[in-house]
């Protein structure tokens, strides 16, 4: 047992008879004293194996055993025994920091004589110690986390599970609760954090990695990441596109897959393959093929059989625009206050015609604010927002009528089927009769929603939601492309896949501004905006933002460490202000 | 201080906690009752008073006017007299007035001839029934009450056999807001019993609280009871409350006992708490909840109940619906606790179905709950 924390036996679990398997035939052993990792994209079964170790589901065939503890038979006796964080806050908006802890102490019998001891450890642990009468609700996403984190950790647990802690959670922050984390560790605890970011399945000692219920690697990431070992490089020193060269790498019948990465693309080769020649790729004269180290991203991919080709069947099937470098998206000072809340103050920044712009930021600091009032959504309190030269506040309909929005949270009509959504918003947009009619049936082609087509849009797996959604925003051919959070959860064969169409429409000469959290989709933009408390503190290439922050601890900072430190220099500057 | 019992006076005191942090929450047990009681203490009535009636006098003899003074006497009609029908019948069919008394050219010279040649035509305004019906009762009385009067003067004594002598007990003014004044209580109990409780535990599971909770060594038992608990006194505080402005307020009778009330109330409020905590464990989002305890909370409660609706008068299938109506025991209880007084004989035998209706509620929930998501 005492290798043993948690023992899975060919575990299967079904929602209902008509749906695909939620998990089949998994069989996995958690060892105590390490951090596992379970990774996939959503959907994959994270949650459902997550309810199942805290026996809230039970399998629907084979068995958990926790502890020596089966789920079924032993579900009281684990309930003693584990610390569970569900996904969604699961703590009393309306009760305070530490009522919240005393009510956990209560029902984990936590008593009197060791109680305010474990409170000091916990809120001076979690740093939350200051914030004690603050009502839960109004706590920062990541001070959240780590209250939730300190209610599972009131009695130590045995097993520590935590289901997408990082998910909502600066970078800032999100380093502190995996340092937390790693703290608590010991011979007798097991913890299992479950991500959608495979950046943190990298850090963890063994990986469980799902993908569509069922378990394709289990073992130390390093495991995974040496299969990809050699095969990795990048193409740096590019005069050319790189969005061009990254097309015409992934045709390459030696490349398994690619991605931009500032200035530079990232290649991984399939196994037992030279590199293709630099010539074949447009890269300019400079260019030349560094070998970097693999990442668990590169295996993963590679172990799904590569990413998806470098042309986008979108693109070619839209017409270029004309015009020229012209700026077609600007914001001039863009104000928003809520009572005596600054959400964004004096924001501004200017897109040119067929370039990616990535607005960047913590949650809650101001990036979705910006980017509704630049849809003509949200009404500034001042300053001006202009899409193709149209005023958002004079001429919003116009304006509208050459943007397309893809909102971060799913925003089609849930009870209407993927045609009937295509349908209706190609009928919105204005189109008609025959036109119509060609356009969504391309659009079916293009993102492969054939077999999607009768279902209502909200039984769709995430990808294909994201995918719907991309069509719907598309089908007018918009000069210019707002996206949400696009890939927020969904697997990296998808977000490669929007990728590539997206370069495939800049291409074309559309521009796109872009919100992500994910530092990966951030080094394919040509401009970040970082947005923090409301405000613009940082502009530039990704490569010119990582440049500002190389210092002598950190010679060459990836975007989240150059993101980090572009915060902390900044609240350094502005003193510490109330949050 | 045993475990079970630290776990589940710490959920208790969370409970009172968000119920004095939530808005909704004191919104419903406390500003709602007080609008309902409002609402139904001087905005509904059954009564038919003042009902705007014309009259219309075409005959100048001393018998028509006096009749048209009988007419102006009257507390049920606010009379408007006038001597040109055509005017009246335009007033009538603009709604102004519900009912119109022709008193034609004739009829002082007819009514001394004897009672059976007069006529008086009475019009009434068919579009609302209810009054309609008043209209032609109330105006019967009055002419019947003339006629004896008349009769009297003239030393005639009636030669109609025996006269009724009418008493109404329990509620001598008929006043419709003594019957309904009850009733809205149990209104008010039923929404903060099944609403509210839905609610809140539809909510715990829509946050994901209620997902924390459950890897928690609580039990289920102690789940249930720790919402039980601050919604029951919470129930009864607005019960309390509520009977207070009734009773000051409203100027209420109350003939029965605290005690007798208490237990009535109690047994209801057990009841109603266990059809929310029901309805709780199978709609696990608060639009739901919400949705299924209006329709099985609140509209029974308001239109089965017999609070407006009489019981007797609806038919058998509906009747027989009715004895499954926590609400219909609880309208019978108040309605004697505050017209009659304590009548043992009918308040127990209530309580008893409302304490087995809860003990049913209750059964079903513990069943349909167990400590997992589905």
């Amino acid at each position: 047992m005492a290798n043993e924390s948690l023992v899975i036996e060919d575990l299967t679990y079904s929602y209902g008879k008509h749906l695909p398997l939620a998990l089949s035939a998994l069989s996995a052993t958690i060892r105590p004293g390490i951090v596992t990792g379970l990774v996939g994209p959503d959907g994959a079964g994270k949650t459902t194996l997550m309810r199942l170790m805290t026996a809230l589901l039970l399998p629907s065939s084979g068995s958990l055993t926790v502890f020596g503890l089966d789920t079924r038979s032993n579900a009281s006796q684990l309930h003693e025994i584990i610390g569970y964080m569900p996904q969604k806050f699961g703590l009393y908006e309306d009760l305070s920091v530490m009522q919240n802890l005393r009510l956990y102490a209560d029902l984990r019998n936590v008593t009197a004589a060791d109680r305010q001891q474990v409170f000091a450890r916990l809120l001076t642990f979690t740093g939350l110690e200051p914030f004690q009468k603050r009502l839960a609700g109004r706590l920062s996403g990541g001070m959240k986390q780590k209250l939730g984190l300190a209610c599972a950790l009131i009695r130590k647990p045995s097993l520590l599970l935590l289901d997408e802690p990082s998910v909502g959670v600066d970078p800032v922050s999100r380093r502190e609760l995996w340092r937390m984390v790693q703290e608590l560790v010991d011979e007798e605890t097991a913890v299992i954090w479950s991500t959608a970011y495979l950046d943190e399945a990298e850090l963890c000692q063994d990986v469980l990695l799902l993908e569509g219920g069922r378990l394709i690697f289990s073992g130390p990431p390093r495991n995974m990441t040496e299969r990809v070992a050699d095969r990795c490089f990048q193409v740096q020193g590019i005069t050319g596109n790189r969005r061009q060269v990254l097309s015409r790498a992934l045709q390459q019948p030696e490349v398994q897959d690619g991605i931009v990465q500032g200035q530079n693309v990232r290649i991984v080769l399939r196994a037992d393959q030279n590199p293709p020649a630099l010539s074949l790729l447009g890269a300019g004269p400079e260019a030349r093929l560094v070998p970097v180290a693999p990442r668990f991203e590169d295996a993963y991919v590679d172990a799904l059989g590569g990413g998806p080709g470098g042309v986008s069947a979108l693109a070619a099937a839209m017409t270029a625009l004309p015009g020229d470098h012209e700026i077609t998206v600007e914001a001039k000072g863009l104000t928003k206050r809520f009572g005596d809340f600054t959400a964004a103050r004096d924001v501004s920044f200017a897109i040119r015609r067929g370039e990616i712009f990535g607005l960047l930021g913590p949650n809650g600091a101001g990036k979705s604010t910006t980017f509704k009032m630049m849809c003509g959504l949200l009404r500034p309190s001042s300053g001006t927002g202009r899409v193709v030269g149209l005023d958002l506040q004079q001429a919003p309909g116009q304006a509208r009528s050459r943007l397309g929005y893809m909102a971060q949270k799913f925003s089609l009509y849930g009870d209407l089927s993927a045609r009937q959504n295509l349908v209706f918003f190609s009928g919105v947009y204005g189109l008609t009769g025959t036109r119509q009619k060609e356009t969504v049936a391309r659009m079916i082609d293009i993102f492969g929603l054939q077999p999607h087509l009768k279902d209502p849009a909200k039984d769709l797996p995430l990808g294909f939601k994201q995918r719907l959604a991309l069509a719907c925003s598309v089908m007018h051919e918009p000069a210019v492309l707002f996206l949400d959070e696009p890939t927020s959860g969904v697997d990296p064969l998808t977000r490669r896949e929007f990728w590539t169409h997206i370069n495939g429409l800049v291409e074309l000469g559309v521009t796109v501004l872009v919100t992500t959290h994910f530092m990966d989709e951030a080094e394919y933009c040509d401009r970040i905006g970082l947005i923090y408390r409301g405000q613009m503190i940082a502009s530039g290439p990704p490569d010119e933002l990582k440049a500002q922050t190389r210092s002598p601890q950190i010679p060459d900072p990836t975007l989240e460490e150059a993101f980090i430190s572009l915060l902390q220099q900044w609240d350094a500057s502005h003193g510490e202000a109330a949050s | 201080m045993n475990n079970r019992m630290r776990r589940m006076s710490a959920l208790i005191r969370k409970e009172f906690t968000q119920i004095r942090r939530d808005p909704s929450s004191l919104l419903i047990a406390f500003v709602l009752p007080v609008i309902l009681l409002f609402l139904y203490g001087f905005g509904v009535s059954l009564d038919a008073k003042e009902i705007k009636l014309g009259v219309a006098i075409q005959d100048s003899g001393k018998d028509a006017n006096n009749l048209g003074a009988a007419f102006l006497a009257s507390p049920y009609f606010l009379t408007r007299i006038s001597h040109d029908e055509g005017l009246l019948e335009q007033e009538l069919e603009a709604g102004h007035l519900r009912g119109l008394v022709v008193i034609p050219e004739n009829f002082s010279r007819q009514v001394e001839k004897g009672a059976g040649a007069a006529r008086v035509q009475v019009i009434a305004d068919g579009s609302e029934a209810n009054t309609a019906n008043y209209v032609q009762n109330y105006s019967q009385g009055v002419v019947n009450t003339w006629w004896t009067m008349r009769q009297q003067d003239h030393g005639i004594w009636s030669q109609h056999g025996p006269q009724l002598l009418t008493r109404i007990w329990f509620n001598p003014e008929l006043e419709s807001r003594n019957s309904l004044l009850p009733g809205a209580l149990a209104i008010i109990m039923a929404i903060i019993g099944t609403l509210l409780t839905a609610l809140v535990v539809a909510r715990e599971w829509e946050r994901g609280t209620m997902e924390a909770l459950m890897a928690t060594p609580v039990a289920i038992s102690e789940l249930i009871i720790s919402k039980l608990l601050p919604y029951f006194v919470l129930g009864m505080l607005a019960m309390l409350g509520s009977v207070a402005i009734s009773v000051t307020l409203f100027d209420l009778p109350f003939r029965g006992s605290i005690p007798a009330l208490l237990l009535s109330a109690g047994a209801f409020l057990l009841a109603a708490l266990g059809q929310g905590l029901l309805i709780s464990s199978a709609a696990k989002n608060q639009f739901i909840a919400a949705m299924i305890a209006l329709i099985t909370g609140f509209l029974p409660a308001f239109l089965l109940s017999g609070f407006i609706f009489e019981i007797a008068s609806m038919p058998p299938l509906v009747r027989a619906l009715t004895h499954i109506i926590p609400a219909r025991y609880l309208v019978t209880n108040l309605q004697t606790l505050f017209l009659v007084g304590d009548v043992w004989p009918l308040l127990l035998p209530n309580v008893g179905i409302l304490l087995l209706l809860a003990a049913v509620l209750f059964f079903l929930t513990a069943r349909k709950t167990v400590k997992r998501l589905r």
